[in-house]
């Protein structure tokens, strides 16, 4: 079970408290009738899953009750970082070279 | 060297000390006419299926571990074909049919065992659900048949269906051709038999890179152990299949997520069957050793730490011993996760991909051991000929783009 930091309660508290919500800064389109068939396919079906440092949502549904990012790496599923949603995706690469891997 | 009652004799009475090894481990060539990315049964069964049906003996399977040790050896081995869209039915009932003759196919014992596959049903909508399921596989020519509580109890003595329970049992679904085969048998098997019909299997040797020409078509990969120069790379390699068409610039609508599996202390025989229930989520058998070999869930969130939650297991097995109160008492021995390839319609991708000479077999998901014979010879078809396999034609990558999915998200008979 992954021990979770909610940037609102600023406390960590056990994954059961929270609700996975898939990759974040995926952007609705603002302009859904003009989309090709390609941007869709990229919009709704198409994900990064990466090896390695993963961008994520997650909703505090026992807590705040809040969605928040989080950053975590996919290999050991430690947790970076988390932010509130709508803030700028932080950079990766600097991340990777903070934690000395 | 084949199996026969001459040969056992022959080496028990030399102490089992003469076998020889099951297949060559030979150093990579710098070329091949195919290489296949990914030893697993799906994989080892494409390069058999490419070497005795297409007659292509140049090949090579290339592992990043040793063979069957990623999911095909980390499942619960169920066998079934009781999908409810046609495409699926026809997939999955081609597996079945190649299960039922495989051991014989490849001279080795897969102990495929059609013992039965009974989903249970807890709640009206349950019912609903399966009996549309048995309407579609028996128009198909697929067994499928329902099962009063009464008569679900008699096929699974253990079953509890007593009103008490939190989601009693109204009724069941039983797929009397499902059942179980060794899982390690598998890929033993598929690799003993590409072998002897000159396939390389190159293990401890991951894929590094995926090279592409000027015109944007396959070169070759490069490895561990150097370039292998191949104008066709099949791609077959689960969780990681991301990771590798990444390589190539190709973006895959996939996720992968850990995928638990439990097996408990060994017992006498005691469970005849396999047993699966959506609603509680758990499904159950008992291998020839005697453990009962257990299901859980996916993780909620992607990962590749082939380990996940124990709170995914803990709730599988309160399910288990709701349905099945004589396990209370019985102790869980080991549990481990495999990174399973999930698609957003759950249903496998087969095929071509935009680049040109690059194969791809993956999203098979929660779900891909009992497809091991039927994807291994579509795939291998299709990289054969260039062009799909009739029954892997539907199960592009396109189709995310067509929007001509293959929904079995609802209709994959367990949860996900």
């Amino acid at each position: 079970m992954l021990l979770i930091p909610c940037p609102y309660c600023h406390t960590e508290r056990p994954e059961s408290e929270f609700h996975y919500g898939g990759e974040a800064h995926i952007a609705r389109p603002s302009d859904p009738t003009h989309l090709s068939d390609a941007e869709w396919a990229e919009f709704l079906y198409m994900r990064n899953n990466p090896k390695g440092l993963h961008v994520e949502r997650w909703r505090h549904i026992h807590g705040c009750g809040r969605f928040f990012n989080a950053i975590r790496h996919t290999v050991d599923d430690r947790i970076l970082q988390t932010y509130p949603a709508g803030a700028p995706r932080p950079d990766t690469d600097t991340l990777v070279d903070r934690s000395g891997e | 060297m084949r199996f026969s009652f001459l040969n056992v004799a022959r080496n028990a009475f030399t102490g089992n000390r003469n076998w020889p090894e099951q297949w060559r481990s030979p150093e990579p060539k710098p070329a091949y006419d195919a290489v296949i990315v990914g030893g697993g049964g799906h994989g080892l069964g494409t390069a058999y299926y490419l070497a005795k049906e297409h007659g292509l003996r140049n090949i090579a399977v290339v592992e990043k571990g040793w063979i069957g040790g990623g999911n095909t050896g980390r499942n619960t081995t169920i066998i079934r074909s009781n999908y409810l869209w046609e495409q699926s039915e026809a997939i999955y009932e081609l597996a079945v049919k190649l299960w039922e003759t495989l051991s014989h196919e490849l001279n080795y014992n897969v102990m495929y065992s059609p013992r039965g596959v009974m989903m249970l049903a807890h709640t009206v909508h349950d019912i609903q659900v399966f009996k549309r399921h048995i309407h579609a596989n028996r128009l198909a020519g697929i067994d499928n048949e329902w099962l009063t509580p009464d008569e679900a109890k008699a096929f699974c003595p253990p079953l509890n269906i007593g009103p008490t329970m939190r989601y009693p049992v109204l009724g069941a679904a039983l797929q009397r051709r499902g059942g179980t085969a060794r899982h390690d048998a598998v890929a033993w098997g598929y690799a003993r038999a590409a072998s002897a019909l000159g396939v390389d299997i190159i293990q401890n040797c991951e894929v590094t890179g995926i090279r592409r020409d000027a015109s944007g078509a396959v070169e070759g990969v490069d490895t561990a152990r150097g370039f292998i120069r191949a104008p066709k790379v099949g791609v077959v390699a689960a969780g990681h299949t991301s990771v590798l068409m990444q390589m190539a610039g190709v973006r895959m609508p996939i996720e992968s997520y850990p995928l638990q599996a439990l097996v408990s202390e060994p017992l006498k025989p005691v469970f005849p069957c396999v047993v699966m229930s959506n609603t509680v989520h758990a499904y159950i058998s008992q291998s020839d050793k005697g453990e009962l070999v257990i299901g859980a869930g996916t993780d909620a969130y992607t990962s590749y730490s082939q380990t996940g939650g124990l709170h995914i297991s803990t709730h599988t097995v309160d399910a288990i011993c709701d349905l099945f109160p004589i396990f209370r008492r019985l102790r869980m021995m080991r549990n481990w996760g495999g990174i399973v390839d999930v698609t957003p319609d759950r249903s496998p991708i087969i095929g071509k991909t935009p680049v040109s000479g690059l194969f791809v077999n993956c999203g098979w998901g929660t779900g891909g051991f009992k497809a091991t014979p039927g994807s291994a010879y579509v795939f291998a078809a299709t990289i054969a000929r260039g062009e799909p396999h009739p029954i892997a034609a539907p199960f592009t990558l396109e189709r995310f783009t067509t929007g001509d999915l293959i929904d079995e998200a609802a209709a994959a008979a367990v949860a996900h």
